[in-house]
């Protein structure tokens, strides 16, 4: 902590609020834009109208695009915790020098520039016949969201007794029934926090889905991109103010629920 | 990205702490095996497939596709745009967001709190939505201009976007949370004796912010700094969506070698560099700061 001048604090917490509002405004404005009754991408004029919403709910193509995004999500998320949590709890009891290389190997997804990643799987998945196919995505976000689940849950496992699994397999627990019975039970907070992160990436990935699919495939984002580079139309406003919608709702939920935690715990 | 928060190193220090004796073969290799050969067998393999090309000349090996990166105008011109646009991006973050973070540590529980709302919902709003309000704001006949126009201030719209100046403000607005967590976690954790023991000897404000404060939080700032850049070498949307097709960065160069003009080993050989330039910058992270403390686990 630093203390600074009264008048010092005013200018630097003005100066920040102006970065805050520089930060949250823009994602705003697709809101009244959505709300316009013309066709073009503008502030409403005269009167506010529903119409892009309309045609939104009523245009087959992004229908599909969100229940492609949804499936996809749900199993690439599903996938993806059973195996980040798997390998988490593998590599918490796993005590070799290789666990360095593993653990770097599993983190490898995240660390890779997105086009590399996308390049790669493009020309593996064009030979393996999984190019513009529903499990080819599937497999791909699973790949893609696998390091964030593994985070998650090793994050809560080093707060977790290791001699609680020692006494639970002593006993002769399978590890399996350890996993089940002793472990899973005390990352439950970490695992269900894995599978939200990974069905957000999920939800929102674009780039390696732009290389490994094209129209059987057409996920949300992928849908949007087109609609953004092709020619805006406020239907793309509409879709964007309903997921900044979701998004406001979902940080404001968390920080409540994380505050909440913190009030309990003090 | 969200979850930068736990480096390999810690997962692996983790993991040793916990190591049982070497005396009995481990059953828990089973559990790691299926995310392990799921990496190595469809992103590593596919990797190491897209390497070997880059050395792929008319199918004999050679460094062609190398010589041609380094001597082609219009490449090298194309790395340099990025270079550029990425330095000042990443500047530009680092200041926003020691500010902000700076702030967000000295001012009280409820404006913390708005604050942090500020920073939260942009970064966890989709990169597209964000891509796309910037082209709402930015276009010639878009929302700042037509302001500024109907306003009589400018009487022709000025060139905000499909050109550096556009990609720039995307990238700046999608990295500046980046910067901001890790550097507040920073300065939480300095020890107010140390300011109290400054002003104390007689520093003025100013005099104990540049010559405590700053060097103390100074390796979160280049850690910040190092992560900013690394997404930034690595960006596709935002240069794509705000540079309109006329300020090409590196991923866009690649994924247009591909899908465009098929020049695999071109892509390849670029991927290389991108690949090298990431890992060499990690490596100075780790070397410089401790990863898990500047990436803020709590």
């Amino acid at each position: 902590m630093m203390e600074l001048s009264r008048r010092a604090m005013v200018l630097v917490s003005g100066l920040a609020w102006l970065v805050g509002l520089f930060l949250l405004l823009p994602g705003l404005i697709t809101v009244p834009v959505s709300l316009n009754e013309s066709r073009f991408v503008r502030l409403p004029r005269e009167h506010l109208s529903l119409r892009h919403y309309q045609a939104l709910f009523s245009d087959p193509g992004w229908l599909s695009s969100f229940l492609d995004s949804l499936s996809i999500a749900a199993a690439a998320s599903i996938l993806a915790t059973v195996l980040g949590t798997l390998c988490a709890v593998g590599l918490w009891r796993i005590g070799s020098r290789l666990v360095a290389l593993f653990g770097a190997l599993v983190l490898l997804p995240m660390i890779l520039p997105p086009v590399v990643a996308a390049l790669a799987m493009y020309r593996t998945w064009v030979a393996l016949n999984l190019y513009d196919r529903w499990l080819g995505v599937v497999i791909a976000h699973t790949i893609i969201a696998l390091p964030y689940v593994v985070i998650t849950v090793t994050t809560s496992l080093a707060l977790l007794d290791a001699r609680l699994e020692q006494a639970a397999r002593s006993l002769g627990a399978s590890p399996l029934r350890t996993l089940r019975d002793v472990i899973l039970p005390n990352i439950k907070g970490g695992v269900v926090t894995g599978a939200i992160f990974a069905f957000i990436i999920s939800w929102d990935e674009i780039v390696v889905t732009l290389f490994i699919s094209t129209r059987a495939v057409y996920t949300l984002p992928r849908r949007m991109w087109d609609g953004i580079r092709e020619n805006v139309d406020p239907t793309v406003a509409a879709v964007a103010s309903l997921l900044m919608a979701a998004t406001v709702i979902g940080v404001v939920f968390a920080l409540i629920y994380s505050l909440r935690k913190t009030r309990t715990q003090t | 990205m969200p979850g930068w928060n736990v480096s390999p190193a810690a997962i692996a220090h983790a993991a040793h702490q916990a190591a049982p004796g070497p005396h009995r073969m481990n059953p828990y290799y089973g559990f790691i095996a299926p995310a392990i050969l799921l990496i190595i067998l469809l992103l590593l393999a596919p990797l190491a497939w897209l390497v070997g090309l880059s050395f792929d000349q008319d199918g004999e090996f050679s460094l062609y596709w190398y010589r041609e990166i380094t001597t082609s105008s219009g490449i090298r011109s194309m790395l340099w745009t990025t270079l550029r646009i990425v330095t000042i991006t990443t500047a530009i973050s680092l200041v926003l967001g020691y500010l902000v973070a700076f702030a967000m540590a000295h001012m009280g529980e409820r404006q913390r709190m708005l604050l942090t709302l500020c920073v939260l919902i942009p970064f966890w709003l989709s990169v597209l939505v964000r891509a796309l309000s910037w082209l709402i704001l930015l276009r010639s006949n878009g929302l700042i201009n037509s302001g500024l126009i109907d306003a009589g201030i400018i009487s022709s719209p000025l060139p905000l976007v499909r050109n550096e100046a556009g990609v720039i403000i995307g990238m700046v607005h999608f990295l500046v949370p980046y910067a901001v967590f890790p550097l507040y976690a920073a300065m939480r954790a300095v020890d107010p004796r140390l300011m109290m023991a400054a002003r104390s000897v007689g520093a003025s404000t100013w005099r104990s912010f540049v010559d405590v404060y700053l060097p103390t939080t100074f390796p979160a700032v280049f850690g910040a700094g190092m992560l900013v850049f690394i997404f930034g070498l690595g960006f596709f949307v935002t240069p794509s969506i705000l540079g309109g097709g006329r300020v090409v960065m590196l991923s866009e160069y690649v994924s247009v070698s591909v899908l465009q003009t098929l020049r695999w080993s071109l892509a390849g050989a670029l991927s290389v560099v991108l690949l090298l330039a990431t890992a060499a910058l990690l490596y100075l992270i780790g070397k410089v700061t401790n990863l898990r403390k500047v990436l803020g686990a709590a």
